[in-house]
């Protein structure tokens, strides 16, 4: 899994390091060195995990207070509000755990767990850079796909087994919402798998290096208007406004987690965040050029991989390699905030709509349109290579360009600090 | 040995929410367990390095069937937590087809020759070792089993990646059987007609499924316009 991406895996380093504190046999090392590499990437990705929706709370008051004309958080942290978040955090932490009488106490307590789970899961098979994943599956857009569809999973079950009215409501209409909202979901983001030819997100990326003309979504017109279907639906997938019917604060007091409080409440909203950060970078890895900026900085950055290789005398660590996957890193979550931002905007300036909006919404206009959007997307190389005798209008093919992507990066790739290590 | 503790720990799991299912009465209990059984074989699957088919579980079991049934059962409920209770007849029925079926699939699984399987597999799966459909060609035409290492390299590269495999199958093209058997490059037959007649069923399945449910609207006469 890791043959072609790094010299080392985490793994075989810790292996080394721990051999040269106590010696044990060959087993027993790679099975501590396993479990320290296992805790090295989840800590990792929970890192990511919980500190990107702290940073999105944030900024969702700060632009909500700038969209109603107020300041939103000035006084926590600085005359920003920076703070704001890890303050309301530790008061919820402090609250108390109420479960109500009425509620079916251990799917109550079990369900947000389901949902924060599920939502974590799908950061193993997010790539944040060229190499940069924690499970490099070949599968991995199907498979973050399915994952994320779990999420509903426990916000249904915690609606259910509030024995609360209101939050039944809620959760109804989330599990209509959600059972609806995936098929042009998916539809949608076969487009551009289907131009990929593969399902692995490093493939994918890589696919799109170079120019921004070689972005998925400058491909040809449909893919530009799968682009927006996607996002639509992605926002509905991930309830936020106008489709969280869910919460509904002005009609269901606050939908399917009214009952909760504390710390069960707060990762509801852990997930919720993540999974917006987790829809807006698959939409800028599938159509958006993943981790490179477009504008030809990454080709000059590129350059630094294998530089530096040794450093700090570990064998196969490359000190420009890892340069150039954070500065990936940092374009791919760039690309993810913005979309987000949007989201947040989109939700502080449209009207909330009524379920059955919703749903004709996504049956009788969303669906037709990503069906007609991915039978052209099929059908233009074909009228391509009809009329012009080529599959695209200029430039490379995708086929002839990654021949050459595959061929030029070098062996000696190492410190992939989030390489698998199965 | 971590593959053991983990295949113990998701075995254990996926039995244990087995049982949960049948033992607990209330139906959203027996939905939750069903995740818990379902998603641990899924987990079973990725154990065995079968991506693909462990993240269609996921999708199509856990995020599908088990929505649909929870979602069901909040759309039908009478009472505020649904039980079913069991005759002690039909947990004797119950228990006789389980059994049976049990029976049928413990006899079945020891008559298997696991020795002869393992001899028959082939040495160098031929894997689309590179992402490219150039440099797969190129490593599928490589003569299976060539040298030792390559055979290790083979192997690791294989794992999890079964997805190509699958799609070619059902395009109609079997290219590790081909491969495989060397000589003649005949192209063995994948599925793409049971493939094609599976979604054409679908289709008349979800047609169906609309007109069955679609809204009944009262035809409106001439002599009557009071009726909207």
């Amino acid at each position: 899994m890791n043959g072609s991406f790094a010299a080392i895996t985490l793994q075989e380093f810790l292996a080394g390091l721990v051999n040269s504190v106590v010696s044990v046999d060959a087993q027993t090392l790679m099975v501590i060195a396993f479990l320290l590499a296992a805790f090295v990437h989840a800590g990792l990705l929970l890192g990511l995990f919980a500190g990107l929706p702290v940073f999105y709370i944030w900024l969702e008051r700060k632009v909500a207070g700038r969209i109603q004309d107020r300041l939103g958080p000035t006084r926590v942290g600085g005359s920003f509000g920076w703070l704001q978040t890890i303050a309301d955090g530790i008061k919820l932490i402090q609250k108390e755990d109420l479960i109500p009488a009425e509620a079916d106490s251990l799917i109550f307590r079990m369900s947000p767990y389901l949902a924060t789970i599920a939502s974590f899961a799908a950061f193993m098979v997010l790539p944040i850079a060229d190499g940069w994943v924690a499970v490099s599956a070949e599968c991995g857009a199907f498979l973050i796909l399915a994952l994320m569809s779990l999420e509903v999973l426990g916000i249904i079950l915690a609606g259910y087994s509030s024995g609360s009215k209101w939050a039944l409501f809620g959760a109804m209409r989330e599990a209509a919402q959600m059972v609806s909202y995936e098929i042009p979901m998916a539809i949608c983001a076969l487009i551009p798998l289907l131009i990929a030819g593969s399902l692995n997100f490093q493939v994918i990326g890589r696919m799109q290096s170079g120019g921004i003309w070689n972005w998925f979504i400058f491909h040809d017109p449909f893919v530009f208007l799968a682009f927006f279907c996607y996002f639509t639906v992605a926002t509905a997938s991930v309830k936020r406004a106008p489709f969280d019917l869910a919460e509904a604060e002005s009609e269901l007091v606050a939908g399917f987690h009214t009952e909760y409080s504390g710390f069960r409440w707060s990762i509801f909203f852990l997930a919720e965040y993540s999974s917006m950060f987790a829809v807006s970078a698959v939409a800028a890895l599938l159509f958006l050029g993943g981790w490179h900026d477009g504008l030809m900085i990454d080709g000059m950055v590129d350059r630094l991989r294998g530089m530096g290789v040794g450093f700090l005398w570990i064998d196969g660590f490359s000190v420009g390699t890892y340069l150039a996957n954070l500065f990936g890193a940092a374009v791919l979550i760039t690309k993810a905030c913005v979309l987000v931002f949007v989201q947040i905007w989109v939700r502080w300036t449209l009207p909330r709509l009524r379920i059955d909006q919703v749903m004709t919404t996504c049956l009788k206009y969303l669906v037709p349109i990503s069906c007609f959007l991915f039978l052209m997307a099929v059908l233009w190389p074909l009228l391509l290579a009809s009329t012009m005798k080529r599959t695209v209008p200029f430039g490379q093919a995708l086929g002839e360009k990654t021949v050459q992507r595959v061929v030029v990066p070098s062996v000696s790739v190492a410190s992939q600090v989030k390489e698998v290590t199965r | 040995m971590i593959e053991q503790l983990l295949f113990w720990v998701f075995a254990v799991l996926a039995c244990g929410g087995a049982i949960a299912v049948v033992a607990t009465q209330n139906v959203v209990r027996m939905a939750f367990w069903l995740v818990v059984s379902l998603g641990s074989v899924a987990a079973l699957f990725f154990l065995l390095q079968a991506d693909f088919l462990g993240a269609a579980q996921l999708l199509i079991y856990v995020g599908g069937t088990v929505v649909l049934l929870v979602f069901g059962v909040m759309l039908t409920a009478s009472g505020p937590y649904t039980q079913i209770r069991t005759s002690p007849a039909e947990v004797i029925v119950g228990a006789a087809v389980g059994m049976l079926l049990l029976f049928v699939l413990v006899s079945s699984i020891g008559k298997v020759d696991w020795d002869e399987i393992a001899d028959r597999l082939p040495a160098t799966p031929a894997a689309p070792v590179n992402v490219d459909a150039a440099q797969w060609q190129k490593a599928g035409d490589q003569p299976a089993g060539s040298s030792a290492s390559q055979v290790a390299l083979g192997v690791q590269e294989q794992q999890g990646r079964t997805v190509r495999q699958l799609g070619l199958s059902f395009l109609g093209l079997r290219p590790d059987r081909n491969l495989v058997e060397g000589g003649a490059h005949g192209l063995a037959p994948g599925y793409l007609l049971p493939f094609e007649i599976i979604s054409i069923h679908l289709l008349v399945v979800l047609i169906g499924a609309a007109y069955l449910a679609r809204a009944k609207r009262r035809v409106v006469s001439e002599e009557s316009p009071e009726l909207s």
